[in-house]
C-alpha cells in the first residue's frame, strides 16, 4: 500500500474517532439537560431554596446554553478539568484518576486470562474440526459468551468466598500489599474473563481453519511436518492477527463491563464510581466518568483497527485497491 | 430448519430452552403455584421443599412463581426492545442509504456517536437521566440497539439500490415508497431477522443487569435481575434465590444465543463472517 493511501486512511480514521468523541460529549451534555425537571432540584431535593438551586445550576454550567456548555467542557478539558463533584467539590479528574488504575488492572488481567485459556481451546478445536472435542468446546464457548458476567460474579462469590472461604468477599486489598491486591483480583478477573474465553476460542478457531485450508499447509503436510508443528509454528501466527484486532476492541468493552464486577465485589474503579454517582445523582461525576470510558473505548478501537490494517497484508491490499483511480 | 437445529451442538438444548421460556411467559398465571408478589414473612428464606419447590425469598415469596413471572418480563422486554429498535433502525438505515450524502452522513454520524459508548455504559447513562422503570428501560435500551439494525439495513440497501431490478422499477416510474416496500425491505429483512434473534440474549442480559444494579425494572416486579440482586444481598443466609435466578438467566441467554446462531447458519451462511 502506498504511504499516501495509508496516510489518508489514518487521517480519516482519526477524524472519525475525534468526531465520535465530540458527538458523545454533546450527547452527554444534552442528556443532562433532558433530565425531567430541573437537574439542580433533582440533586438538592425539593426543599432546596431557589437561591441554592440557581447557585448549583451556575456551578455545573446548566445556566448556559448547550453550545456554550460544550465549548466550556472542551476548553476545560484542554487544561485537564472535567468539572467538580457536586457534593464535596473534589475535581472529577482526581476521582477518575484514582479509580482508573483499578479498572485498567482488572481489564488487563481478565484479557490475559482469557487469552491464556482461549488460545489453547482454539488450538485443540482446530486440531480435529467436527470431532467430539471440537463440538464440546463450541458448546462451552457459546455458554461462556452468553452467560452474563454479573451472574458469573455472584456464583463465584457464592462458591469460593461465602461457601468455601478461599477468596476474600469484598474490596480490592490492602494498599501497598501487592499479594493481597492480587488475591482480591482473582474472582473479578475470572468473572470478567469468562465471556472472552469463548470469543477468543471461537474466533481463533475459525481463523486457524481458514489458514489450515491454504495450499502451503498442504505442502507442509506432504513434507511430513508434524500436525502440532504445523498448527503452532505455521498456522497460529497468521491466524491470530484478526483475533488481536478483536481483542483490542474488546478491551474497551471490558472497561465498560467491569462495572458489574466492581459493584458485586465492592472494588473501587471507574465502573463503581459511575454507578455510585448515578445513585447519588452526582451528574458531573457521571459525565466525567462516562467521557473517560468513551475516550478509552474509541481509542482502543482505533488502535486495534489501525494495527490490523498495518499487520494484515489483505487489509493493506484492499486499501490500495480502494485508493486506485 | 428444526431438524438442522437439533443436529447442531446444543441445538436440542436451544430448542427446549426457548420453547420452555415462551411457554412459561405465556402461561405464567396458570403455571405459577403462588402469586409472584404474595408476601409471607413467616416463610422467609426457606430451603426448597414440597410446599415451595425452589424455596422462598427474604419476604417469604415463592421463588418458582417469581421466576416464572420473570420469564414473562425477560421475554416481554426483549421482544419490545427488538421490535422498536428494529423498526427505527431499518427506517433510518433505508433513509440514510437512499438520501443525499449530507443526510446519510448525519445518520451515520448519529450511529457512530451511539456506538462510541460501550452498550452497558450508554444504557446506564440514559437510565441515570430518565430514571428506572419498565417503560424507560424498554425505550432507553431500544436506543442502544437502533444502530445495530440501522447499519445492516443501510449497507444492505446500498448494495441493492443499483441492482438492475431496482433500476428497472425506477425506469417504469415506480415511486420510492413502492420500491422500498416491495423490493428493498423483502430483500434486506433476512439478515435483519437473524440479527434480531442474535440480539435477544444481549437485551435480556442488559435488562437483567440494569435491574440487578437497581436501575432497571422496579421491585416488586419479578425481573430476573431483581431476583438475582435479592439473592446477592442474602447470599450468606440462603443461596437458593441467587442460584435459581442465575440459572434461569443462563438458560435463557444460552438458548437464544444458540438459536440465533442456528438461524444465521440456516438462513444465510454467508452472514457467519459479518454477524
Amino acid at each position: 500500500m502506498s504511504s499516501a493511501s495509508l496516510q489518508s486512511h489514518l487521517v480519516f480514521k482519526l477524524v472519525t474517532a475525534a468526531l465520535a468523541v465530540a458527538g458523545s460529549v454533546v450527547l452527554l451534555i444534552a442528556l443532562t439537560r433532558l433530565i425531567p425537571g430541573d437537574p439542580a432540584t433533582v440533586i438538592l431535593g425539593s426543599r432546596a431554596t431557589p437561591e441554592t438551586v440557581a447557585a448549583l445550576n451556575a456551578r455545573i454550567g446548566l445556566d448556559k446554553p448547550l453550545q456554550m456548555q460544550v465549548l466550556t467542557f472542551f476548553s476545560r478539558l484542554i487544561v485537564g478539568d472535567l468539572g467538580q463533584d457536586v457534593f464535596n467539590d473534589r475535581p472529577v479528574l482526581q476521582l477518575v484518576a484514582a479509580a482508573l488504575p483499578n479498572t485498567v488492572a482488572l481489564a488487563i488481567s481478565a484479557m490475559l486470562l482469557a487469552i491464556a485459556i482461549g488460545v489453547p481451546l482454539a488450538l485443540i478445536s482446530a486440531h480435529r474440526p467436527g470431532g467430539r472435542i471440537d463440538r464440546l468446546i463450541a458448546f462451552v464457548s457459546v455458554g461462556f459468551i452468553s452467560t452474563p458476567s454479573f451472574v458469573v460474579s455472584v456464583f463465584l462469590l457464592m462458591i469460593f468466598s461465602v461457601k468455601l472461604g478461599w477468596f476474600p468477599v469484598l474490596g480490592a486489598g490492602e494498599r501497598g500489599d501487592t499479594l493481597d491486591q492480587l488475591w482480591h483480583l482473582v474472582l473479578p478477573t475470572l468473572a470478567l474473563a469468562a465471556g472472552w474465553v469463548g470469543y477468543i476460542a471461537r474466533l481463533l478457531r475459525s481463523s486457524l481453519l481458514e489458514v489450515l485450508s491454504e495450499s502451503h499447509i498442504r505442502t507442509l503436510r506432504a513434507y511430513g511436518v508434524s500436525e502440532a508443528k504445523i498448527l503452532i509454528k505455521y498456522t497460529l501466527k497468521p491466524a491470530i492477527l484478526p483475533t488481536i484486532a478483536v481483542l483490542g476492541m474488546g478491551f474497551g468493552e471490558l472497561l465498560g463491563g467491569a462495572v458489574f464486577a466492581e459493584v458485586i465485589f465492592n472494588r473501587p474503579g471507574l465502573g463503581s464510581l459511575i454507578y455510585d454517582s448515578i445513585r447519588t445523582r452526582n451528574y458531573p461525576v457521571v459525565q466525567g466518568g462516562v467521557f473517560v470510558i468513551v475516550l478509552l473505548y474509541v481509542l482502543t478501537n482505533l488502535v486495534a483497527e489501525l494495527s490490523q490494517t498495518l499487520t494484515d497484508p489483505r487489509e493493506r491490499s484492499r486499501l490500495a485497491r480502494k485508493s486506485e483511480p | 430448519m428444526f431438524a438442522d437445529l437439533s443436529r447442531r451442538p446444543g441445538g436440542t438444548f436451544a430448542l427446549l430452552a426457548v420453547t420452555l421460556l415462551c411457554l412459561l411467559a405465556i402461561a405464567a398465571p396458570l403455571l405459577a403455584p403462588y402469586a409472584p408478589n404474595a408476601i409471607a414473612p413467616a416463610n422467609r428464606l426457606m430451603d426448597p421443599s414440597f410446599q415451595h419447590i425452589l424455596g422462598t425469598d427474604h419476604l417469604g415469596r415463592d421463588i418458582l412463581s417469581r421466576l416464572i413471572y420473570g420469564a414473562r418480563i425477560a421475554l416481554g422486554i426483549s421482544l419490545s426492545v427488538i421490535a422498536i429498535s428494529l423498526t427505527a433502525g431499518v427506517v433510518l438505515g433505508i433513509v440514510a442509504a437512499l438520501s443525499p450524502r449530507p443526510v446519510d452522513l448525519l445518520i451515520v454520524g448519529i450511529f457512530d456517536v451511539v456506538t462510541s459508548f460501550p452498550s452497558i455504559i450508554l444504557a446506564l447513562a440514559l437510565v441515570a437521566v430518565f430514571g428506572p422503570g419498565l417503560g424507560n428501560v424498554v425505550l432507553l435500551v431500544s436506543i442502544v440497539f437502533i444502530p445495530h439494525f440501522g447499519r445492516v439495513a443501510r449497507s444492505q440497501t446500498i448494495t441493492l439500490r443499483n441492482s438492475p431490478f431496482i433500476e428497472a422499477e425506477k425506469v417504469l416510474g415506480a415511486q420510492t415508497w413502492r420500491i422500498i416496500l416491495h423490493h428493498v425491505i423483502p430483500n434486506i429483512i433476512g439478515p435483519i431477522f437473524v440479527l434480531a434473534c442474535m440480539d435477544i440474549p444481549v437485551v435480556i442480559t442488559i435488562e437483567a443487569g440494569l435491574s440487578f444494579l437497581g436501575l432497571g425494572v422496579r421491585p416488586p416486579l419479578a425481573s430476573w435481575g431483581n431476583l438475582l440482586n435479592d439473592g446477592y444481598v442474602y447470599l450468606d443466609q440462603s443461596p437458593w434465590l441467587a442460584t435459581f435466578s442465575g440459572i434461569s438467566l443462563i438458560l435463557a441467554t444460552l438458548g437464544f444465543a444458540l438459536l440465533g446462531e442456528a438461524l444465521r447458519d440456516t438462513l444465510d451462511p454467508k452472514l457467519r463472517k459479518t454477524l
